[in-house]
C-alpha cells in the first residue's frame, strides 16, 4: 500500500517535464537541545525538477539536506520516498536507496586520488564478496573494470580527465569541489543533494558548475535539491524553490512566485541581496 | 635504460590498473621474486637465516598486516603483540590437539582464529576513536598476555609454563622442531608472505581497500556516500589480525621453536611492529616491506659494525641503537608521515621525468 497518492506531474512554461512526487517532507521538526535548526517544515520534492532550498546563514537549509541524508534524524515529521513512508535509517542506507551528495565544506578524501575518490562513489554498484576481491578474481575485476568505465565518463563530463590521477589534497578548491560532484554523480544517483556547490568560487567557475548541473539534470533526469546563496544562479537553474528564515519555511513557489512574495522580501531578499 | 611511461601505452582499464604501471618496475618484480625463489636458498647460510632472513620475513607479514589497519583504514591498535601471542598459542594448541594436521593448515587456521579475535577487540572502534582506540588494544594486549600466561589450559600445563613446538613436516621435509633446515625454514616463510603480500595488494585496490581508506580520511562523508562503519571496521581487523595471527603462528612454529607470551609477545613486539609501519609507510604494501627490513636488519648490521668490527661493548652499541631508532622514528613523523615508501616514490616520482623535469 502506497503512503501518499500518485500524481502525474506537469509541464513548466518552457517546456521541462517534471514528473510525479518523489520525496514529501511533513511537518519536519528537528532540534539540538535549546534550538530549534527546523521548525515545522512540510514540501515536497518532483522528479526531475531542480528543487532550490535559500535562506539566509544560520536559516537551517543544511539541517535540511543532512535530515535527506539521514545523518540527523528529527524529533518530528516523517519522510516520503518513493511513495512510502521511510523508517529510520543509517546515512549508508540512505545513500543505498539513491540519495547523494555534496557537503557545505567539501569533504573529500584527502589521502586518495582524484580517481579513487570517483570511484569510491560507485560502492553501491559493486557486489564482489571479500574472498573475490582478494584473489582479484571473477566478479571482482570484472566490476572494476566495468565501474571505472562508468567513471571515466563522470570524468569526461566533468572535465576533469587531466587531475585523474592527482591525489586530491594537492587540487585546487574549485577543482575540488568538481570532484566530489563527480564522485556523487559516480553514485548514479535519483536524487542529488548540493550543499552551495558554488561557494567560493570565481565567475567563471560558477558558470561552469552551473552548466554541469544543468547538464545532469537534463541528460540523466537526475532530481537536484540544491542550496545556494547566490540569487542568479537560484533564479537561473531551479524551477522551484523553498525558502527558510530561522529554521521556518517563509515561501515555497516558483522562482518568481518567491521573488514577488512579501514575506520573503522582507527577511531575505531585503536584507542580504548580494 | 630508461625509467617512464612513454611508449608503454594503457589500451584497457585493466593495465592501467595493474600494480605495476612501469615495464621497468614490472621486470624488476619478476627478477626480485627469481632471486627470492631460486638464489637465495642457494646462498643462505644458517646464521644469515636465523638472524636477519626469516624474522624479516615473518615480521614483513606483521606489518602488512598492521598497515592493513593503521595506514589503511586508520584504526590504531597496539595490541600486535598479544594478536601475535593468539597466533602462536592458537597453532601449539593446533598442533598438539591434532597432530595429523598439515601445518600449512595449522597455520592458516591459526590466522582464522586470530581475526575471530580481532573482530572481537575491533568492536570498540564503532564508537572510540583515535587515542581510546589506541587504550582500548592496549588493554587487549595485555589481556591476551595475561590470559595465555595465567591459564595452564593454553600451554598444556606444561611446569615451564613455554610452549614448544613438535616437528611438522611438508612434503616430507621438517619446517618446524629442532630438525628443520634453514633453507626449509626460509621458503616456508617466503611463501606466506609472497601470497599474503599478493591478497594484500589485490584487497587494498579494490572497492574493499577504497572503503578502508575513505573511513581513514572522512568518516562522516564515507558513510554519507554509503560505507558501512561497522562492515568496514571489522573487515580491517579482521583482515590484520589474519595476517598478525599467522605471524606470530610462524614465528613461534618456525623461527622461535619455544615461547613463552609475555617475553615473546610483549608490548615491545607491538610497537617493534608499529614502528616498522610507521617507519616503511603508512597505507603502503612496499612499506611494510622496507620498515621491516629497516628495523630487522638496522640492528643486526649495525651489531656487525660496531661490535664485530669496531670492538664496542655490546650494551653500549645497545643504546645506539635504540637512540638510532628512536631518533628515526621522530624524523620520519616530522619530515616524511608517509615513511620510506613515500620517498622512494618521489625518487620515482622524479625518475620518470628525469632528465627533463619540465
Ligand atoms: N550539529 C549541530 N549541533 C548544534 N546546533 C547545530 C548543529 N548543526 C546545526 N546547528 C544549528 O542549527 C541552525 C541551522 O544551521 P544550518 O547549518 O542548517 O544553517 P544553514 O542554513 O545551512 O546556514 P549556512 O548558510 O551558514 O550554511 C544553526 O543555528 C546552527 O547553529
Ligand atoms: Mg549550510
Amino acid at each position: 500500500m502506497l503512503d501518499t497518492q500518485p500524481d502525474e506531474g506537469y509541464t513548466t512554461a518552457d517546456g521541462r517535464k517534471i514528473g510525479g512526487v518523489a520525496m514529501e517532507m511533513k511537518n519536519i521538526t528537528l532540534r539540538f537541545g535549546g534550538v530549534v535548526a527546523i521548525k515545522d517544515i512540510s514540501f515536497d520534492i518532483r522528479w526531475g525538477e531542480v528543487r532550490a532550498i535559500i535562506g539566509p546563514n544560520g536559516a537551517g537549509k543544511s539541517s535540511m539536506l543532512n535530515v535527506i541524508s539521514g545523518f540527523y534524524n528529527p524529533q518530528e515529521g516523517e519522510i516520503i520516498y518513493k511513495g512510502y513512508r521511510r523508517p529510520r535509517m543509517r546515512p549508508y542506507q540512505v545513500a543505498r536507496t539513491g540519495i547523494a551528495r555534496t557537503f557545505q565544506n567539501i569533504a573529500l578524501f584527502e589521502g586518495m586520488s582524484v580517481l579513487d575518490n570517483i570511484m569510491t562513489g560507485r560502492l553501491n554498484h559493486m557486489k564482489a564478496n571479500i574472498f573475490q576481491q582478494a584473489l582479484w578474481w571473477g566478479a571482482a575485476q570484472r566490476e572494476e573494470e566495468e565501474n571505472r568505465e562508468k567513471v571515466e565518463k563522470v570524468i569526461d563530463f566533468l572535465e576533469i580527465q587531466h587531475i585523474r590521477k592527482t591525489p586530491v589534497a594537492r587540487l585546487p578548491y574549485g577543482l575540488k569541489k568538481r570532484v566530489e560532484l563527480a564522485r556523487a554523480l559516480a553514485a548514479e544517483p535519483s536524487i542529488l543533494l548540493l550543499d552551495e556547490p558554488m561557494a567560493g568560487m570565481n565567475v567563471e567557475e560558477k558558470e561552469d558548475m552551473c552548466r554541469f548541473i544543468l547538464d545532469v539534470n537534463d541528460e540523466f533526469g537526475t532530481t537536484i535539491v540544491l542550496i545556494e546563496h547566490d540569487m542568479g544562479v537560484v533564479m537561473d537553474l531551479s524551477d522551484r524553490v523553498v525558502v527558510m528564515d530561522y529554521g521556518k519555511k517563509i515561501g515555497d513557489g516558483t522562482p518568481d512566485e518567491v521573488r514577488n512574495n512579501e514575506e520573503v522580501i522582507k527577511a531575505y531578499l531585503g536584507v542580504t541581496d548580494d | 635504460m630508461l625509467y617512464r611511461e612513454a611508449g608503454d601505452f594503457k589500451t584497457s582499464y585493466t593495465s592501467d590498473n595493474q600494480t605495476f604501471p612501469i615495464r621497468f618496475d614490472r621486470y624488476g618484480y619478476y627478477f626480485v621474486l627469481g632471486v627470492a625463489f631460486l638464489i637465495m636458498p642457494l646462498i643462505l647460510n644458517d646464521y644469515w637465516t636465523n638472524a636477519l632472513v626469516v624474522p624479516f620475513l615473518i615480521y614483513t607479514i606483521a606489518a602488512l598486516g598492521l598497515n592493513i589497519l593503521i595506514g589503511y583504514c586508520g584504526q590504531l591498535s597496539l595490541g600486535t603483540g598479544g594478536f601475535m601471542a593468539v597466533g602462536a598459542y592458537a597453532s601449539y594448541k593446533l598442533m598438539t590437539g591434532f597432530p595429523d594436521l598439515n601445518i600449512v593448515f595449522v597455520i592458516l587456521l591459526s590466522g582464522l582464529i586470530t581475526a575471530g579475535v580481532g573482530v572481537l577487540f575491533g568492536l570498540p572502534s564503532l564508537r572510540i576513536k583515535g587515542f581510546y582506540l589506541a587504550v582500548a588494544t592496549l588493554a587487549a594486549q595485555f589481556f591476551l598476555i595475561w590470559l595465555f600466561t595465567r591459564t595452564p589450559w593454553f600451554f598444556n600445563y606444561s611446569p615451564t609454563g613455554m610452549i614448544s613446538a613438535p616437528t611438522r613436516t611438508i612434503f616430507g621435509v621438517p619446517v618446524t622442531g629442532a630438525s628443520a633446515s634453514a633453507v626449509s625454514m626460509y621458503m616456508v616463510c617466503l611463501v606466506f608472505l609472497v601470497a599474503l603480500a599478493w591478497l594484500a595488494r589485490n584487497l587494498t585496490r579494490g572497492t574493499l581497500g577504497r572503503q578502508w581508506m575513505a573511513i581513514r580520511d572522512m568518516d562522516i562523508a564515507a558513510e554519507i556516500i554509503g560505507v558501512n562503519p561497522l562492515w568496514s571496521k571489522l573487515t580491517a581487523f579482521a583482515v590484520s589480525s589474519f595476517y598478525i595471527g599467522i605471524a606470530g603462528a610462524l614465528l613461534f612454529t618456525v623461527y622461535l621453536g619455544a615461547a613463552e607470551a609475555g617475553e615473546a609477545f610483549g608490548i615491545d613486539k607491538s610497537f617493534l611492529v608499529l614502528f616498522m609501519v610507521i617507519i616503511g609507510g603508512l597505507g603502503s604494501i612496499f612499506g611494510a616491506f622496507a620498515g621491516a627490513f629497516f628495523l630487522i636488519a638496522g640492528p643486526v648490521l649495525l651489531k656487525i659494525m660496531l661490535v664485530d668490527n669496531l670492538g664496542w661493548p655490546t650494551d653500549l652499541a645497545a643504546h645506539l641503537e635504540i637512540m638510532i631508532i628512536g631518533a628515526l622514528i621522530i624524523v620520519t613523523l616530522i619530515l616524511e608521515p608517509h615513511g620510506i615508501a613515500a620517498l622512494w616514490r618521489t625518487i620515482k616520482e622524479k625518475l620518470r621525468l628525469w632528465p627533463f623535469p619540465y
